[in-house]
């Protein structure tokens, strides 16, 4: 079906279903308890968030997934886009479309200029250059074309770009709408399924990027099982060899590289459509980090990692970060009164403000432990699984395609 | 030329915190092959060293003195350091003043220890596994040490003043024949510099001069052949790891009079340090000082105004521009040796 194999287009089933059916299946606790404010994350910001970097993730890991070629300055490309398509809603409307486009066109040429100079290098060296190209970009947005005094004020600084009623906006009257829209029809239109106690939210941006989501994971299906992919791959197992054969390989790499940057593009454009502002702090190379972290954590060179990787990388950021202290203490009420306050104080610098060690901690660990992320996990149970059912070992890796 | 002396002044002591970090990173680099990601927050730890001993230092005690009372009638308290009370009055106030130079004593074995410490518990296994996975490991390590920092000492900077003989500026400009003013120093960046030319000086003579660095040296270029002739090369390596993390460390302990610490400003500098090693060639300990002064002193010409009328923001990417000229025009850097890392 749709020129995949049986077991990819199930893969991609399953990724349609699960995108679908998100808001109910992420807010598994009826509305106003205590646990549906911890732990529900069927809320439209959210969804976007795990769509969006999604799609972010799934572009990153065709590069370093499949030419192993490490970029610590994505981030940058996201931002691009981000700016892109804000100027869209500035100069033209609130209409996605063009916005989109801009967006994917100009962090596609972005990508293809860093690319160029930074793939001429390979290994620690193309690390390091992306990492200060891409800061560079950062330095560029955030005080060199965001000076609000000079004559080219493209990125508006500190303060970020956003749209004013000054802007011209000269297709702003076509559909008169205030908010990014998709041919008339509202990125924040939503509609509310009350059933029983529970209130799920079905969210007209959530489902746009759902689908880019959908499109772009099959894409990156394609993309894997082409003639492309596999000299992708070849680049990755040994690319010495395929200079010994007389092949460049640096057009591949650099494809390569300049899709995954439009795939960052379409996320920043889709980001700044469901909130129409956009700021350099997302370029900043910690966010370049934070793409890195969130592929790992899912599962380099495979398909679904990367989806996996960017839901979970988002879900315990959201959840650690709203664990305070007096929520502690409400869990911790079972144990005595003394034993309590140590626990708390000790799990206190994990969670709140300080979600950004438990992740950095967790981040080590899967690349200590579990360097093919989530994906080797689940394997990993499966296989033990398996043997304790039928007690042989099987010959076969449990999920088959996705180990390539 | 007055100017341009200033800007040269002005561009070192940047350039010497940058050669600091980048002399460190090429040491271990060199020798371990590891790129250490986590090398920002090994001088950002330095620092906090510097800001844990005048903590210490003003850790104090009540006592109350009979012959005052306060607005309100009560008997005053007065308090007292324990550095007053064991020291006397005038040593105590001497080393609250020079508690910045004073910490390198404490962040020398911190920063022993800490080195030893990761490369024996983390990166010693991972020299077998792919760079990625070293620069991930690191990285991660990185956001582990900069978020515990920020849990202990929060995520504002905190002011550390110089010993007062060094705080003001000194008059350069008369002592090399200029008008009175025209080149006006701070004393402490002449001292972050002299500071750091010691200590590049001595990390070079340990190399050159004694066996070990004899051994370290010969591990470089080849580790096998070291490990062949019966030298127990990874304690070798270890200790240069510690001495690299030392090295930072101090960098950062003499840093914060300069710039006041932050949990964060590892993650600036190492970005900087990063375009340096790769500018004065990868592996290279000489390239990696030169680069450092001269990124340094490149930097603080494009932030005067005559360049900056013309090219605005030019101080902001002048660096990275650099790095893209050299990786483009000679991709083993300035002084880095025929065919190291030039694929």
């Amino acid at each position: 079906m749709l020129g995949l194999e049986k077991k990819d287009f199930t893969l991609l089933l399953i990724v349609a279903a699960m995108v679908v059916f998100a808001p109910f299946i992420l807010n598994p606790f009826p509305e106003g308890s205590s646990l549906a404010q911890m732990f529900n994350a069927g809320y439209p910001d959210l969804m976007q968030r795990f769509a969006i970097f999604g799609i972010l993730v799934i572009g990153f890991n065709i590069l370093f997934g499949l030419t192993g070629y490490l970029s610590f300055g994505h981030a940058a490309f996201l931002g691009a886009g981000s700016y892109a398509a804000v100027w869209m809603f500035k100069l033209v409307g609130y209409d996605i479309i063009p916005a989109i486009l801009l967006a994917i066109l100009v962090s596609g040429l972005f990508s293809l200029l860093v690319g160029y100079v930074s793939l001429r290098r390979s290994g620690i060296y193309f690390s390091i250059l992306t990492l200060a190209l891409a800061q560079m970009m950062f330095n560029m947005a955030y005080s060199v074309l965001g000076n609000p005094s000079s004559g080219y004020n493209l990125t508006n600084g500190e303060t970020g770009l956003q749209v004013y009623n000054s802007d011209p906006q000269i297709f702003l009257s076509a559909t008169g709408q205030n908010f990014p829209n998709l041919l008339g029809f509202s990125m924040r239109s939503e509609t509310h399924l009350l059933i029983g106690n529970w209130d799920f939210t079905l969210n007209a941006g959530y489902y746009l990027s759902g689908l880019l989501l959908l499109i772009s994971f099959y894409i990156s299906i394609r993309i894997f099982r082409s003639p492309f992919g596999l000299m992708l791959r070849a680049v990755k197992s040994n690319q010495q060899r395929l200079h010994y054969t007389g092949l460049n390989t640096r057009p591949y790499t650099l494809a390569a590289f300049v899709i995954s940057g439009m795939y960052a593009g379409l996320a920043g454009g889709l980001l700044a459509c469901m909130d129409p502002l956009a700021g350099a702090e997302r370029m900043h190379w910690t966010a370049s980090g934070e793409i890195v972290i969130m592929s790992i954590l899912g599962g380099v060179g495979t398909l679904i990692g990367p989806i996996l990787g960017a839901g979970f990388n988002e879900y315990f950021k959201n959840i650690l970060s709203k664990i305070n202290d007096s929520v502690l203490h409400e869990w911790m009420a079972f144990l005595p009164d003394g034993f309590e306050n140590v626990m708390v104080t000790l799990i206190h610098p994990f969670v709140g403000k300080g979600w950004h060690l438990t992740l950095g901690l967790l981040f080590m660990a899967v690349i200590i432990f579990l360097p093919g992320g989530l994906v080797e996990g689940g394997q990993r149970i499966g296989k033990l699984f398996r043997r304790t059912k039928a007690d042989k070992p099987s010959d076969e890796t449990p999920a088959g395609k996705e180990t390539e | 030329m007055d100017a341009i002396i200033l800007q040269i002044l002005n561009g070192l002591d940047k350039g010497s915190a940058y050669a600091l970090i980048a002399l460190g990173l090429t040491l271990i680099f060199g020798t371990l092959g590891v790129v250490n990601f986590a090398h920002g927050a090994l001088f950002v730890i330095g620092a906090f060293c510097a800001v844990t001993l005048n903590r210490i230092f003003s850790i104090s005690f009540e006592t109350i003195d009979p012959t005052k009372t306060d607005f309100l009638g009560n008997p005053a308290t007065i308090k007292t350091t324990y550095l007053e009370h064991w020291f006397g009055p005038d040593p105590a106030a001497w080393m609250t003043d020079w508690s910045v130079p004073l910490a390198i004593l404490l962040a020398v074995p911190v920063m022993l220890l800490v080195g030893v410490i990761m490369e024996r518990g983390l990166i010693k296994h991972f020299y077998k596994r792919p760079h990625a996975d070293q620069i991930l490991v690191t990285f991660g390590l990185a956001i582990v040490l900069q978020e515990v920092i920020k849990f202990f000492y929060g995520a504002n900077p905190i002011q550390m003043a110089p010993p007062e003989v060094f705080i003001g500026t000194m008059d350069l400009g008369v002592w090399l024949g200029f008008e009175a003013n025209a080149i006006a120093y701070p004393y402490w960046r002449l001292v972050y510099f002299l500071f750091s030319a010691v200590v590049i000086g001595a990390v070079f003579a340990f190399l050159q001069f004694t066996t070990f660095g004899m051994v370290v040296r010969a591990g470089m270029a080849d580790r096998e052949t070291v490990g062949l002739l019966g030298i127990d090369i990874d304690k070798r390596f270890t200790i240069t790891f510690a001495i690299a993390a030392t090295v930072a460390g101090i960098a950062g302990v003499m840093y914060t009079p300069i710039t006041p610490p932050t949990y964060d400003i590892g993650v600036e500098l190492l970005v900087l340090s990063f375009v340096v090693v790769v500018v004065g060639g990868m592996g290279s300990l000489p390239g990696a000082v030169l680069a450092g002064f001269l990124l340094g002193i490149v930097e603080s010409f494009a932030s005067m105004n005559e360049v900056k009328n013309i090219l605005p923001g030019i101080d902001q990417i002048i660096v990275y521009l650099m790095a893209i000229v050299v990786i483009l025009v000679r991709p083993r850097g300035l002084m880095g040796r025929k065919g190291v890392m030039e694929d």
